[in-house]
């Protein structure tokens, strides 16, 4: 019996072991639809630390969006708490980085509400952001 | 009751105001001795208020002499989370950057 389960068990555990990495590396990547908004630009990072919409709201965009924010708030709130700081604290330093980080081409949003594309210089970001 | 059929007022709208000015002066009465309905009503009954807001007037014309208001050549830039601070910002700054690089899906 035991030898039949020493057998078995590597492929139970390459069974067990293969989902669980296909969702790890998965997570990683971002929905197709999010990816296509964001590099037509109709969505774009904000200051605050989250995603908006550019132009005119459509129920998908919205839906994305929507998705992607609330993801965002429950990590910034998981990660607040371990810092010991507020989640719009957290939210905005991140902010701070995603904009930094678009992509030339991709919207994100100036400390004064515009939206501008992101060119090949820094972006337009609050003073308070670190370099 | 009179009174309230002549100014088409309901009884709820009554002026205490008004109910003074009738007990120590009797209803206002023209130079025949007439009652006066057809005045603006809000002219016979209100004169202190009108008063005051004439006053009003005139403290908003003093005033418009001596500040003047003019719209900035800048556009204003409404600070978002004024009281977020920039030590906070660098503290969190570190692991912010990680979270990012942990949760690439969602941002």
């Amino acid at each position: 019996m035991s030898r039949v389960f020493a057998s078995v068990s590597p492929f139970l555990a390459a069974a067990l072991l293969v989902p669980a990495m296909a969702g790890d590396a998965m997570a990683q990547v971002r929905d197709p639809a999010y990816a296509a908004a964001r590099s037509a630009g109709q969505v774009g990072e904000m200051p605050t630390g989250y995603l908006g919409i550019v132009g005119a709201s459509t129920p998908d965009l919205k839906r994305i969006v929507d998705d992607i924010n609330i993801k965002r708030k429950a990590v910034y709130a998981e990660r607040a708490q371990a810092q010991h700081a507020t989640v719009e604290e957290y939210a905005f330093t991140t902010g701070c980085k995603l904009v930094m980080q678009t992509q030339p081409g991709e919207k994100y949003q100036t400390p004064d509400g515009s939206w501008q594309v992101r060119g090949g210089a820094a972006p337009v970001r609050d003073s308070r952001c670190p370099a | 009751m009179k009174r309230n059929r002549l100014t088409h007022r309901p009884a709820v709208a009554k002026d205490s105001r008004m109910d003074q000015r009738e007990a120590r002066h009797g209803r206002a009465q023209g130079p025949g001795g007439r009652l006066l309905p057809e005045m603006p009503v809000f002219w016979r009954k209100r004169p202190v208020r009108l008063g005051v807001s004439a006053l009003l007037l005139g403290m908003t014309g003093a005033l418009s002499g001596c500040i003047t208001v003019s719209a900035p050549d800048k556009p204003i830039v409404i600070e978002l989370n004024i009281n977020i601070k920039q030590e906070v910002i660098y503290r969190l700054a570190a692991d912010a950057g990680k979270t990012i690089d942990s949760n690439k899906d969602i941002f």
